[in-house]
């Protein structure tokens, strides 16, 4: 299938344009920040601006319209430049690590025999630690901080794009089209960049999509339990780590500080959405199975 | 297929011992004072300040070459011996025993349901493939894949203990605790549900049930919806076999060619990711038992984790891997037993 052909059916299909549209503004508010929420400290504008020093949680108000969190940090101000944030981490990890798993597992089913042996079994040793354990691990030795918990989320997020690749390019090493560019003459690095790797690609474009939600929810996990990003730091999983300690609310008025909660959840919960709306009507697209 | 399962166990060793060896290549970027912490018991141990440090760490042999550590290391961890956790004031290995029931008891009650409830949805939408109820349990199943666990157990938290009070967080109430803390009440497994139908205890019983929903509840939604879409999009390639066309065309009743025919073949695929769903839930067990504080090892590790209690973090890291390494070679020699295409390989 065609480039043109995919993005027109993506474009077609009802379920992945609202995907598309969510991206899209997402990323045109992360683009846009610095407008949208003037920083207060141009030379740190990812730290939020407090108004005041006291912990309880204010509500909406027209200062501070999604209200403040726990120590006075503008839910608004978090919630627009956290999506730089996200898509920050998002696109670093997936990235990195689908490019590591790619070569990987590329290499291992290509030349096959010991090597691919040896890549096959660190494999598993690394997805024999449960992820999010994982990344909890090496982030409490590298300690708080963007670069450190991309780091960690790298180093045990690229196995299965290997494992995916691996047997893509088992299923098309042997095909008719690969021997007759050996034939020709085609050295390794030539046939798996220009005709192996070309076209296997799609199912690991699938699985990055569908990993760009799941990557963000660990990370935003990693400031929620406390040990990502730094304190004050814009950041959904922190600003919902914020409102632990009032999600009870107070006698009476169980739901006071609603919007400590709900305005950073409906932020992540979209943002991960919208990619999994994307990925899975991808799927659905390349999946000649599904066709009729 | 006997064979298989030889190879399948002999790779085992390799497996935990590259699994050891990542987790000790993590210990050994941190520096000698900060893994001397794991045999300080006591702080009064460190009145001497850094000479006393050094003797530590001399005494441990933390500055000896890394294999002789590793040796070292191992044989500790071999028998059970992971150091001194801070967060836990007591040795790693004790306060996870002391921790791993109310773990177990959360995973019990959340996987009878999640597989059960995934499966049935699953099928039905693949049977009712773009009627409206495929679409809506479809999008019902993004919606839940896409929400973090931690957003939906602190909203179940605040609607149904904050709002409702039904389901209060914790293992029990102080009354039932004191209870089971009697010497009258015995503890044959640390699993209160279990041990309060042993005691014939059902006040107990009731109480233990009503605080495992909410986090049974919180863990389970994103696994369901997980389940629902694999086995949805399996059972759809299932139906369009040539097998099933046969079947359908010599005029078997639908019920017995969906249940009969289709599901057993559907359900592999199941089976294969059911590994990746205990990965998934063992990090959602940190999650949903931080917020409903209840005392397993997912809330010690991430204790830990909170209060850079390095020996806390990984002597835990070591007892999930541990545990995953076992799941994993059940679900590949059921596997194996189900389809015996594998066996071939």
């Amino acid at each position: 299938m065609e480039w043109q052909e995919i993005v027109y059916k993506l474009l077609k299909n009802k379920i992945s344009l609202i995907g598309l549209v969510i991206i899209i503004v997402l990323g045109l508010i992360a683009i846009f920040a610095p407008w949208i929420a003037p920083p207060q400290n141009p030379d740190q504008p990812y730290y939020i601006p407090r108004a005041g020093w006291g912990n309880e949680p204010k509500p909406p108000s027209r200062e501070h319209i999604f209200g403040t969190a726990e120590g006075q940090y503008d839910i608004f101000y978090g919630i627009i430049w956290g999506s730089r944030t996200a898509f920050i981490i998002g696109f670093t990890v997936v990235g990195i690590s689908s490019l590591i798993g790619i070569i990987l597992g590329t290499i291992s089913a290509y030349y096959g025999g010991w090597i691919d042996e040896i890549i096959m079994r660190v494999t598993d040793i690394f997805m024999s630690i449960p992820f999010t354990i994982a990344a909890i691990v090496m982030t409490t030795i590298l300690g708080r901080g963007l670069g450190n918990i991309m780091i960690a989320l790298i180093t045990f997020n690229w196995m299965s794009t290997a494992r995916l690749m691996r047997s893509q390019v088992l299923s098309i090493k042997n095909e008719e089209f690969v021997q007759a560019a050996r034939a020709l003459g085609a050295n390794d690095f030539r046939i798996i960049f220009k005709h192996i790797i070309v076209n296997t690609i799609f199912p690991v474009l699938i699985q990055a999509s569908m990993n760009m939600g799941s990557i963000v929810i660990t990370a935003s996990t990693l400031s929620f339990l406390g040990i990502g990003t730094p304190e004050g730091y814009a950041d959904w999983g922190q600003m919902i780590s914020y409102a632990r300690n009032w999600i009870l609310g107070t006698q009476g008025n169980a739901l006071k500080y609603w919007f400590t909660v709900l305005i950073p959840g409906t932020a992540i919960t979209l943002f991960c959405l919208s990619w999994n709306l994307i990925g899975d009507a991808f799927r659905d697209i390349l999946d000649p199975k599904m066709q009729s | 297929m006997f064979s298989y399962i030889v190879r399948r166990i002999l790779i085992l060793p390799i497996i935990l011992l590259g699994v050891t060896l990542l987790i000790f290549s993590m210990i050994m970027s941190l520096s000698p004072y900060e893994r001397v912490s794991a045999y300080v018991k006591d702080p009064a141990q460190l009145k001497g300040g850094v000479a006393q440090l050094d003797a530590l760490i001399e005494k441990h042999g933390l500055n000896d070459p890394w294999y002789q550590q590793y040796g070292r290391w191992l044989g500790n961890a071999v028998r059970g011996d992971f150091g001194w956790s801070e967060s836990a004031g007591a040795p790693v290995t004790q306060a996870i025993r002391e921790r791993f029931a109310a773990t177990f008891e959360i995973t019990l009650f959340a996987l009878l349901p999640v597989i059960l409830g995934g499966v049935l949805l699953g099928i039905f939408a693949a049977v009712h493939h773009n009627d409206p109820w495929d679409h809506i349990s479809r999008i019902l199943s993004i919606i839940g894949w896409s929400f973090p666990t931690f957003v939906f157990g602190l909203i179940v938290l605040m609607i149904f203990y904050g709002v409702l009070g039904w389901f209060p967080p914790g293992r029990l109430d102080n009354w039932a605790l004191s209870i089971v803390n009697s010497p009258e009440f015995t503890n044959y497994t640390g699993l209160y549900v279990l041990d309060s139908i042993l005691n014939l205890n059902f006040p107990v019983l009731l109480n233990a049930l009503r605080h495992l929903v909410a986090p049974v509840f919180s863990i389970s939604i994103l696994w369901w919806a997980f389940l629902m879409r694999i086995t949805r999009s399996s059972m759809l390639e299932t139906l369009q076999k040539e097998y099933i066309r046969t079947a359908r065309s010599k005029g078997l009743k639908e019920r017995t060619l969906i249940y009969k025919h289709a599901v057993r073949n559907a359900l592999i695929p199941v089976v294969t990711v059911s590994g990746q769903m205990v990965i998934g839930l063992m990090g959602g067990l940190v999650v949903v038992e931080s917020i409903f504080d209840i005392r397993g090892m997912g809330k010690f590790l991430a204790d830990a984790a909170q209060q850079l209690d390095y020996a806390g973090v990984l002597g835990g890291a070591i007892y999930f891997g541990f545990i995953l390494i076992i799941i994993n070679l059940i679900v590949d020699v059921s596997y194996a037993l189900i389809d015996p295409r594998i066996r071939l390989e």
